[in-house]
């Protein structure tokens, strides 16, 4: 899992079926410092997250496993929204 | 997932049996503001896409879960065409 901020979200009409009724987010990657690591990408919300948070997402197939039974076509997944982190 | 531009097409014949009727575009990954970025690659579509359009593109093992690709040999699926996006930096 990696730590990442919100940065926005798409609005897709046209989709997956499955893809109905999940929330599409833009997360920036981020360091522990904070610092953008790597291209921002779209991740489907499971917590509720929103625009300006930090929060961790999972990557791959598993992604789509908060929204079992259903099985969504989405390989990143906001898993958690970070209260705070320490680094020592 | 990524966004990206549909940028062409691709027509094959010889292919695993798996893909027939499948139709195959050409996708260039963009940035959230439309900006081209990275490598071009060859998704499934799943949704009627067409050149031009920015579309929501899925890879690895989650693009065979978009609708039709159940056990097709593909790790590219585009599952969505994106209307708006939405920054907040």
């Amino acid at each position: 899992m990696q730590l990442a901020r919100v940065i926005g979200d798409i609005v897709v009409t046209r989709k997956d079926e499955s893809l109905v009724g999940i929330k599409l987010l833009i997360v920036q990657p981020l360091t522990p410092a904070r610092e953008a690591a790597g291209r921002p990408l779209i991740a489907a919300d499971a917590v509720g997250a929103g625009v300006g948070e930090e929060v961790f997402f999972v990557r791959g197939k598993e992604a789509s496993f908060p929204f079992y039974p259903s099985q969504p076509p989405v390989d990143a997944g906001i898993v958690g929204i970070v209260d705070h982190w320490t680094l020592k | 997932m990524l966004l990206a531009k549909i940028v062409g097409t691709v027509v094959a014949t010889r292919k695993d049996p798996r893909l027939v009727s499948s139709k195959l575009l050409i996708a260039r990954s963009v940035d959230p503001r439309g900006k081209p970025e990275g490598n071009y690659l060859v998704a499934v579509d799943t949704v009627d896409a067409g050149v031009g359009e920015t579309v929501l593109i899925v890879s690895g093992s989650s693009a065979r879960m978009a609708v039709g690709l159940k056990d097709c040999p593909v790790d590219a699926a585009v599952v969505g065409i994106v209307d708006e996006v939405e920054m907040n930096e």
